[in-house]
């Protein structure tokens, strides 16, 4: 019993850091419907950046701010730079331009940083914390506490704010929300700025946990593809509950059957819910008209 | 004899009942017409019936057969075939190639021959060429067979699609509004076609806006309105029908109406 | 007869042409090697194609195969004393069974859907090779065997140039074939419109997973090839950075271009290894290259090519 409290503590921490990658590919994929696979690298880019200037003296704090905004500013030129000049192309070419952006940023760390795994103290100290036979880190809380207020703030964003709306509505219709004058550009902005930073905080906040280094980007970007689409790509909820699903599944993977084959096996459940169930847990069904 | 018959067919959308409880029965060699406004359910009709939808209640049979919930491939093999209102031309391929993929049902195809290139490939390709070609020239396209099929302005790819399903020599044809975006020229050659193709024995059922169209060629006539049959009949007794009238553009219009469907 | 004169020997002489001309630029054994590297890749990229350009269905997860064919050769010989041509086989035998388990159910799949399916398929194959080390060495992979034929041991990378030049051709005239057939036809008409393809009689699921595993197969050989060729294997042979290499190859040369197979494979192949001086940036650059030249070649490299040249022309 206490182990199983165990694994569920560790699955429900990556779990949040999965569901905070995928609400970001969800974020993009409905502003613009590109499957951002560079979404891994800004969760990368937020832990490593606020690791070197943590060891460069800057106050941690300080140094979380500006990875922050470091990595929102690396979405917003991904969007200008890369994305929005290869408009109107085949999807499978807007994937495979965030792909080369996601090696191209990992390139880039690897040069700019190493190739070494690093950590980052934890903000409550790394004492454990005693709970029904089973210990949590305290970091782990930080990671549900902040995941829990990021997709809070999201979803007050959403239905209180005009500009939420205008997010809303782009994503439900691009050609109306463009006719009703929102500037739909400017929504992918956003929501490229939104994800990175999204990420960014992901990455910080799980460091002092899993460690960061350079090319912790693909797996995480994989897996928070997989929680999008095991909720139903498009969907915000969806993608919050896959990452926990996926998360959870994990951890008790690990934890009952192989460690060696824990990813593993989240990659065979996404094969078989998509089988199983095309559209995800909370997607729709769409038919097209002939 | 009946080629195709339907009885109580049935299919919503939401809450939208898009066919609902629609009988119908289609004599070989006819040219059976399914009219009425906008959004009434003809194209979902034609894709009940050719098995791109399953009817929620109701029965289809195809030459006497039970085919309800057959898939269109099988359907296909039937002797079905049809033209699409929101075209679905194979767009990155040539006039001819679109064509010669309606001979598909009559080719024989295996993965090994077809990588390897066998004389029989070959000879087999030059048949269906000939079979697109002779299907490209009866509705007039023979000329742009060479042509990417994206070049062709909206009526000749309208037509396109009609040499397509030709070429597959189906039974029963269905065209769903072959006369939209045609001129006058272009309407009176589609009138050409048909009636050629129930000389040669082909049954046409033809979803048309175009009422001149229609009542010229047609044998008999279906009314539809939201899902519902409105009233068939032979053109004459349609068009003189006091319900397609009012129907078609309320009783204020009933004048305009009875000149417009006359 | 003209028609098909023009549309079926030309390129095979070209590419006939290529081949031997090619080593007269070259100086060293190393650009053999590169040779017969953009071969094999080019082979494996001819089979992607017929999938993705042709008959319009993404695989992110191709690499699997390619991993399949390479430890088959490494696997065959070490444990099964195989003689490693008919470790290939099997190799290509398997990956096809495997396509086919693989296939039916996620080519139901469309989209991002099916670019999902076929990515986790792909990492899961990296997987089991990372974690079998009891048969494939773990994360160090295992040493491959040469290639014995008919009591001849092929080795050296000029040999395997022409080998592999060789099989490329192959390789590229049954796809050639494959494309004016019916069963071409019939994947192209799949790309455009499913429901008019199946309208016509085409069965649509059948089709899309005979194509899958001719394309799968293809990736096996080259896998093998790449094992036999190198004399080493990991299981980064079958990971995801290669499944989108070979995609990148894909797009890159032009999708549904059988010749640009070979033009997308030469430039990813060449490009890094021009201008990485230093091993650091090898990651950087690949990145970069694939961006710009899908920014700026979205078509892909031969189509946009011969466009610009037709509208010359004229
Ligand atoms: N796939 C679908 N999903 C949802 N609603 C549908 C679908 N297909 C048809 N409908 C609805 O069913 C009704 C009938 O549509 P249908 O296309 O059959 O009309 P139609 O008679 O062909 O009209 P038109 O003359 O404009 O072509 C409409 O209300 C339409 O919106
Ligand atoms: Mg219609």
């Amino acid at each position: 019993m206490a182990e199983l409290l165990q694994f569920i503590f560790s699955g429900l921490t990556v779990g949040a850091v999965y569901a905070l990658v995928g609400l970001g590919f969800t974020l993009i994929y409905n502003a613009s419907d590109i499957i951002n696979f560079a979404q891994g690298e800004f969760v990368m880019l937020g832990g490593m950046i606020t690791v070197f200037l943590v060891a460069a003296g800057v106050p941690l704090p300080l140094a979380a701010l500006i990875a922050v905004g470091l990595t929102t500013a690396v979405g917003l030129a991904l969007h200008r730079l890369a994305i929005e000049p290869a408009r109107g192309s085949s999807p499978v070419t807007l994937i495979m331009i965030t792909i080369g952006a996601s090696i191209f940023l990992r390139g880039i760390a690897q040069i700019i940083f190493d190739r070494r795994f690093h950590s980052l103290p934890s903000l409550f100290g790394s004492e454990p914390i005693h709970f029904g036979g089973a210990t949590m880190l305290p970091q782990s809380l930080v990671v549900l506490a902040v995941a829990a207020i990021i997709v809070v703030l999201l979803w007050l964003f959403m239905e209180r704010t005009l500009l939420g709306k205008a997010v809303t509505a782009t994503a439900a219709n691009r050609l109306a929300a463009r006719l009703i004058g929102i500037n739909t550009r400017r929504i992918v902005d956003f929501s490229f700025a939104i994800s990175a930073a999204i990420g960014a905080v992901a990455g910080i906040v799980v460091t002092p946990i899993t460690l960061t280094s350079y090319d912790v980007g693909t797996l995480l970007a994989l897996k928070g593809f997989a929680a999008a689409m095991l909720g139903g790509i498009g969907s915000a909820p969806g993608a919050v509950v896959g990452g926990v699903l996926l998360g959870l599944i994990e951890a008790l993977t690990a934890g009952y059957i192989s460690s060696n084959y824990k990813d593993a096996v989240s990659f065979l459940i996404i094969l078989i819910v998509l089988v199983a169930m095309p559209q995800g847990l909370f997607g729709r069904a769409r038919i097209e008209r002939v | 004899m009946t080629i195709l018959s339907a009885s109580q067919l049935a299919i919503s959308f939401g809450g939208v009942r898009a066919v609902d409880g629609v009988s119908l029965a289609v004599e070989r060699g006819e040219v059976y017409s399914i009219i009425g406004p906008n959004g009434s359910g003809k194209t979902t009709l034609f894709n009940l019936i050719s098995g791109i939808y399953v009817p929620t209640t109701g029965t289809i049979r195809l030459a006497g057969e039970n085919v309800t919930g057959l898939v269109p491939e099988q359907l296909a093999r039937r002797g079905l075939s049809r033209t699409f209102q929101n075209l679905q031309i194979f767009f990155r391929m040539s006039v001819l190639e679109n064509v010669m993929v309606g001979r598909h049902r009559h080719e024989k195809t295996g993965i090994f021959a077809d990588l390897l290139h066998w004389p029989s490939v070959a000879r087999q390709n030059r048949q269906t060429r000939e079979a697109a070609m002779a299907a490209l020239a009866r509705v007039g396209l023979a000329e742009a067979a060479e042509r990417p099929a994206a070049a062709l302005p909206y009526g000749a790819l309208k037509r396109l699609e009609i040499a397509r399903a030709l070429a597959s020599e189906p039974v029963l044809l269905l065209l769903d509004e072959p006369a939209a975006g045609c001129n006058p020229v272009e309407t009176q050659e589609l009138d050409r076609v048909i009636r050629s193709l129930t000389n040669e024995g082909i049954t046409v059922v033809l979803v048309e806006h175009d009422m001149r169209l229609v009542m010229n060629i047609s044998d008999r006539v279906h009314v539809l309105a939201s899902g519902r049959t409105l009233a068939h009949g032979t053109p004459l007794e349609v068009r003189s029908d006091p319900a397609v009238i009012e129907a078609y553009l309320g009783t204020h219009g009933s004048e305009e109406a009875a000149r417009a469907i006359g | 007869m003209q028609r098909v004169l023009d549309s079926r020997i030309w390129p095979l002489a070209a590419l006939a042409v290529i081949v031997v001309i090619a080593p007269l630029f070259f100086s060293s054994l190393y650009d053999y090697r590169i040779g017969a590297l953009v071969f094999i890749f080019a082979l494996a990229v001819v089979g992607l194609n017929l999938l993705m350009g042709f008959a319009g269905q993404v695989s992110l997860g191709h690499a699997g195969f390619l991993g399949i064919g390479a430890y088959a050769v490494a696997i065959g010989p070490t444990y099964f004393a195989l003689p490693a041509w008919f470790s290939l086989l099997v190799g290509a035998v398997l990956s096809g069974i495997v396509a086919f388990l693989v296939g039916r159910p996620i080519l139901k799949l469309k989209g991002h859907y099916l670019a999902v399916a076929t990515l986790g398929f792909g990492v899961l194959v990296a997987i089991v090779l990372t974690n079998e080390a009891d048969w494939t060495g773990g994360p160090d992979g295992m040493n491959v065997a040469h290639l014995m034929l008919f009591g001849w041991k092929v080795h050296g990378s000029d040999t395997w140039y022409w080998l592999a030049g060789a099989t490329f051709i192959v390789g590229f005239v049954l796809a050639a074939n494959l494309v004016d057939s019916p069963s071409g036809r019939a994947l192209q008409a799949i790309h455009d419109s499913e429901t008019a393809a199946r309208m016509l009689g085409i069965d649509v699921a059948r089709k899309k997973l005979t194509i899958f595993i001719v394309s799968a197969i293809y990736a096996s050989v080259a896998g093998s090839y790449l094992a036999l060729f190198d004399g080493h294997i990991t299981p980064d042979v079958a990971g995801f950075l290669r499944s989108i290499e070979l995609v990148a190859m894909v797009v890159l040369g032009g999708m549904g271009s059988v010749f640009g197979a070979l033009v997308g494979a030469a430039v990813l192949v060449v490009l890094p290894q021009a201008l990485t001086v230093f091993h650091d940036y090898e990651q950087a650059t690949l990145g970069l290259i694939i961006m710009v030249f899908m920014i700026f070649l979205r078509r892909g490299i031969v189509p946009s090519l011969s466009a610009a040249f037709s509208g010359w022309r004229r």
